[in-house]
């Protein structure tokens, strides 16, 4: 029974906590501050994971494409063609946001967890602000706001992979761009930037609820923070079925 | 003032307050003692509304705290102020910033004047040099001042302090026992302060009331503390031989 009851009362506190969160900001000076500084934080501050994974992965997809896909019956444009759709389609929304799952998921929930066994967010309440609010909603709106740019790097970062490759001489760069361009559907663009708002929803509003919600020490912050990243990836990797199906 | 009338709290079957009645008046320092887990810091976080008591009346000068409703307690806890036992001072924010962030989010003042008041509450306990560093670059002393600038930013009627003590030394501790008195004088606030420090028991205690096991087992003030014949009191104050020698001599 308390396999069933145990996700359904942490899903009633997940959106007990998002009916705090989403009322209006006390003072909409401090929430634009806030909110600079958690898009400073969250987007700008990654952009470095994500141009460097995405280059790499861009470089191996090309790669792998050109050495299980590509044959004498298949046209030359094809590593190029499937690189693009596997970058756009997958990697840079779902892939991407699974990453930064890790990086900016474990940094919410640890830097929350932290100010509660800290009695920071109790000095908040005891002074009549709205913690909830005033901590998390800023979060949220950074990283939905910053998400199209990190999967925007995303993008330009694993086609400039793929095309360090083809530098390299494993394919010809004029196959690759022949290919990256054949048939560009931009509804597929927009479509990974669909997907991501969800994702980046997903992983502040999640990792914020095991933060806020710690109750304990150091060892239960590193344990939301864990669980945070667990959850957040499962979360994605579900949505990411459904987004897809509803999408396409 | 805040009354305090049949005050129960319970976690689960583990009944942690009994029937606490009680009155802290303005203008003196109201000191709760008694033992690690004897409830003390429930009663206060009852007091707060950090917890939710399970029956009883939490009067702040006549208004029923725990009748409000959550907009009407918010209202209310503009007019309190609260010193942790950690000092709980915002990480990522300078001392200055700290201060002002009270004033931030309710004072009605422009950035000149919101600063002009932090410094002023930062003059108050001496810490205007270290307006500009972070918590994590003070001593403890230090931060604790920090906080109690904070508390007073928006001139509090109320201020709670939670084992201000906690963690420091002997001479440390008598300046912040000293600075909360005058401040609590100063500005006729009703100060409540939860400890287990002797020296401020017998330093600034107007009024003491001592918890025992949730129990309201003893009140009474400075003066009659040391006197009191009731034995679980004097068991916990006088706990170390060299008080009980000081005690039977002065006795």
């Amino acid at each position: 029974m308390s396999v069933i009851l145990t996700p359904l009362k942490t899903f009633g506190r997940y959106l007990q906590l998002m009916a705090k969160v989403f009322s209006r900001p006390e003072r909409f000076r401090m929430f634009l501050k806030q909110y600079i500084t958690e898009m400073q934080k969250l987007g700008v501050d990654s952009i470095g994971i994500v141009l460097m994974i995405s280059f790499f992965i861009g470089a191996v997809i090309c790669i792998q494409m050109k050495v299980n896909i590509q044959s004498p019956w298949m046209p030359r444009f094809t590593t190029g063609y499937t690189t693009r759709e596997i970058l756009l389609l997958e990697f840079s929304s779902s892939i991407m946001c699974l990453i930064l799952a890790g990086k900016v998921g474990s940094n919410i929930a640890s830097e929350l967890g932290t100010m509660r066994v800290t009695q920071q967010i109790d000095a908040l309440d005891i002074m009549g602000v709205n913690s909830a609010s005033f901590l998390i909603l800023p979060k949220i709106a950074g990283l939905v706001t910053m998400i199209p740019v990190l999967v925007t790097f995303s993008m330009v970062s694993g086609f400039g992979g793929a095309y360090a490759i083809s530098m390299a001489g494993i394919l010809t760069p004029e196959d690759l761009t022949y290919g990256l361009q054949h048939s560009f559907n931009q509804w597929f663009v927009w479509m990974s930037f669909i997907k991501s708002f969800f994702f980046a929803f997903i992983i502040a509003s999640v990792s914020a609820f095991y933060g806020y919600t710690v109750e304990g020490g150091s060892v239960e912050v590193g344990k939301a923070s864990t669980d945070s990243v667990v959850h957040c990836s499962m979360l994605i990797l579900f949505a990411d079925i459904f987004l897809t199906q509803i999408l396409s | 003032m805040i009354e305090i009338q049949s005050l129960y709290k319970s976690f689960g079957d583990k009944d942690v307050l009994k029937d606490i009645n009680t009155t802290f008046k303005e203008g003196q320092t109201n000191l709760i003692i008694g033992q690690s887990g004897s409830g003390k810091t429930v009663l206060m976080k009852c007091i707060v509304g950090l917890f939710v008591p399970t029956s009883g009346k939490i009067l702040y000068d006549g208004r029923d705290f725990v009748a409000m409703n959550k907009k009407e307690q918010a209202m209310l806890r503009r007019e309190m102020g609260m010193i942790f036992q950690s000092a709980a001072l915002f990480d990522s924010m300078t001392v200055l910033e700290n201060v002002m962030f009270p004033l931030d989010m309710f004072s009605s003042m422009n950035l000149k004047e919101r600063k002009a008041r932090a410094q002023q509450c930062l003059d108050r306990v001496n810490l205007v040099d270290a307006q500009k560093k972070y918590p994590n670059e003070l001593s403890g002393g230090m931060q604790k001042r920090v906080a109690i600038a904070r508390a007073i930013a928006l001139n509090p009627k109320y201020l709670f302090c939670d084992e201000p003590n906690s963690g420091l030394d002997p001479k440390t501790s008598l300046v912040i026992d000293a600075l909360i008195h005058d401040i609590t004088v100063e500005f006729n606030m009703t100060t409540i302060m939860n400890t287990h420090d002797m020296n401020s028991v017998m330093g600034i205690g107007d009024s003491i009331i001592f918890i025992k096991e949730g129990h309201q087992e003893w009140t009474g003030d400075k003066t009659q503390v040391a006197c009191s014949d009731n034995q679980a009191l004097t068991d916990f104050i006088f706990a170390s031989d060299l008080l009980k020698k000081a005690r039977q001599a002065f006795v």
